[in-house]
């Protein structure tokens, strides 16, 4: 499954979503009620465990989480950068 | 005084001032009060009149700002609305209030259009945001914000007795008269309208300023909802002092507050304890320069020992003011931040210019260490529930001069020696999470009304981050297979966000007493309340 259907599964099964309203990718999650101060965390959470990564306090900000687009882009960039830092480590390039 | 002069006079005193720093947009005193004006006269040029209520239902922004200040110039009352209401809830606020106008944003039309067909006294209707979007069927005259905004402020009708340009010379109100009604929950479910007078307002203004020892220099974060009268006086207070306020729509994003809190200086962050939760989980909170921060404060509920060490260890320069109140009359004490190590568990002293004391069932004062419901007296004290003369009884009682009224706060209480208060519990049984009080009443009947629950039970269960958070009990009808995800989604469109339970559990049956009522003692008890 891509990131961006993961992260839509995991916003449909844990906030609720008013009646039938389909969720665009870029809808902001705020804006449309879906999630609070509470749900960020919970998504925080889920992020950090599936991913395996740190979110930095740093990084807790709308360009990074508020949208389905945001938060896939946001995790692509994480896990490369993760893999160049690894690639580096190995003296590879 | 009335509460609009806090405006005017800071618009007097520090004309190119900065007031109000919301989005990127900085407005200076001079020009919310020139804006505030043109709100006013336009309210008044269709008919608006003195003691008429006009609701605003906006996120936190600069219109709710100006529109706030611009209906109190008009002698009309105001009503800030929670953003997240529901239609229902909307409906039954303004048909409560008999409001005779609607500020709201074209984002809110989901909810707002569900209301048009049930508020017969609605007149007219203005929006902010996407001019395109204003309905052009069903709603009574909508108007464009922008149209107000670009009305000539020459036309203002001047007072040329009064030393002060911006007043508008029809302004006959007194600080009898009612600025506000705030909607708070009520145990019955429907919420009460908490009527506030001009004196009221500024009466606990002074106070809560006096003791915070506020200076002109002051910026003050606001992250609350203008609709809880925490984040409404933050605009209040700094505009009666001449302060900064950095209003910010939302804590969802903390660092984007940390952010602000560091570019604009802030020295005053009022926050409630899930904030507070949820700020004490960043990695680090000492390696931003926080250093203009002088004080904290906090309300709502009371914070766990263990967050005000940390909040302290956090923010080592800023002094935490421990405090309690209810709309009803505002606020009721503070802790003096040098009490907080002998006291941390207390919620400290009345504030300035008002007096409490503990009484028990026959409303005999009691002495030191008994537990009792709390008494207030102060100017600051509401006039009662609008429209609602038989609670309002129940609240506000004679007090020691004639013709007084005290407020009965419904909250149980223990004094010390030395009068510092310590919370103990509610006398009904309403929910306080997130900072919200919830009528566990509104959460089951939104519960009921959905097809295929035959009973349900609301209670609170302890949480780190909510204080308490709600669970909700369910006996299915036969035949109906529900699930968790059906009735969270049917709470969704019904209540508001904090309302909506954290836990649900399906049951077969639920225990009773002998009246037949659900016995909700014996389901705390199993959860070892």
């Amino acid at each position: 499954m891509s990131i961006e259907n993961e992260i839509r599964k995991f916003i449909e099964e844990n906030f609720i979503l008013e009646g039938d309203d389909h969720l665009g990718d870029e809808d902001s999650l705020l804006e449309k009620g879906i999630i609070d101060s509470t749900g960020v965390l919970e998504l925080v959470a889920f992020l950090e465990e599936t991913y395996h990564f740190k979110i930095k306090d740093e990084e807790l900000v709308p360009e990074n989480l508020d949208s389905i687009k945001n938060i896939s882009q946001f995790i692509q960039n994480k896990l490369n950068f993760s893999r160049e830092s690894v690639d580096r480590e190995d003296g590879r390039s | 005084m009335l509460v609009q002069n806090f405006l005017e006079e800071s618009a007097h005193r520090f004309p190119n001032k900065v007031a109000l720093i919301h989005k990127g947009e900085r407005l200076t005193y001079q020009e919310v009060d020139q804006k505030a004006n043109k709100v006013a006269q336009w309210l008044r040029s269709q008919g608006i009149q003195r003691g008429d209520r006009v609701a605003i239902f906006l996120d936190s922004s600069a219109e709710s700002v100006i529109s706030l200040f611009g209906i109190l110039k008009a002698d009309a009352i105001f009503l800030m609305l929670s953003p997240t209401l529901k239609t229902q809830k909307l409906s039954y606020i303004l048909n409560n209030c008999q409001a005779k106008a609607l500020i709201t944003h074209t984002n809110k039309l989901g909810v707002v259009s569900g209301v048009f067909g049930s508020v017969p006294n609605l007149q007219f209707v203005i929006f902010t945001g996407n001019k395109d979007k204003i309905p052009t069927s069903g709603c009574p005259n909508p108007i464009l914000w922008q149209e107000i905004d670009f009305l000539n402020p020459q036309s203002a009708i001047r007072n040329p007795q009064s030393n002060n340009a911006s007043r508008l010379a029809t302004c006959e109100n007194i600080d009898l008269d009612l600025a506000t009604i705030i909607y708070t929950s009520g145990s019955t479910g429907n919420p009460k309208g908490v009527m506030l007078t001009h004196l009221n307002m500024i009466s606990a203004a002074t106070s809560i300023t006096t003791y915070l020892e506020n200076v002109p220099e002051d910026i003050i974060i606001d992250v609350l909802p203008l609709s809880f009268d925490y984040g409404l006086y933050q605009i209040l207070m700094a505009f009666k002092f001449g302060g900064t306020v950095v209003l910010e729509q939302s804590f969802a994003f903390p660092y984007e507050i940390i952010k602000q809190m560091i570019k604009e200086r802030v020295t005053g962050f009022p926050g409630v304890p899930t904030m507070f939760a949820i700020l004490l989980q960043m990695e680090d909170l000492k390696k931003y320069d926080l250093s203009s921060l002088r004080y904290v404060t906090n309300t709502a509920a009371a914070l766990p020992i263990e967050h005000i060490k940390r909040i302290r260890d956090a923010f080592p320069q800023a002094k935490l003011y421990s405090m309690y109140g209810l709309t009803e009359c505002k606020r009721v004490s503070y802790l003096p931040p040098d009490e907080l190590d002998r006291r941390p568990g207390s919620v400290g002293r009345g504030m300035p210019n008002e007096e409490v004391w503990v009484v028990d069932e026959n409303g005999n004062r009691v002495g030191p260490g008994v537990i009792g419901e709390l008494v207030v007296r102060g100017s600051n004290v509401m006039r009662g529930y609008w429209g609602d003369p038989e609670i309002t009884d129940r609240v506000l009682k004679p007090g020691p001069l004639p013709g007084e009224k005290v407020l009965y706060t419904g909250d149980l209480f223990k004094m010390d020696e030395e009068g510092f208060l310590y919370f103990v519990g509610r006398k009904d049984d309403m929910i306080k999470t997130k900072g919200e009080r919830v009528s566990p009443k509104e959460v089951e009947n939104a519960l009921y009304g959905l097809e295929g629950i035959v009973e349900v039970a609301v209670i609170p269960l302890p949480d780190d981050i909510l204080g308490q958070a709600i669970k909700a009990y369910i006996v299915r009808r036969n035949g109906y297979s529900l699930t968790e995800k059906d009735v969270l989604r049917h709470c969704k469109k019904e209540l508001e966000e904090f309302a909506i339970p954290k836990y649900i559990e399906f049951r077969d049956s639920l225990p009773k007493i002998s009246s037949g009522k659900i016995d909700k003692l014996t389901l705390k008890q199993e959860i070892g309340q």
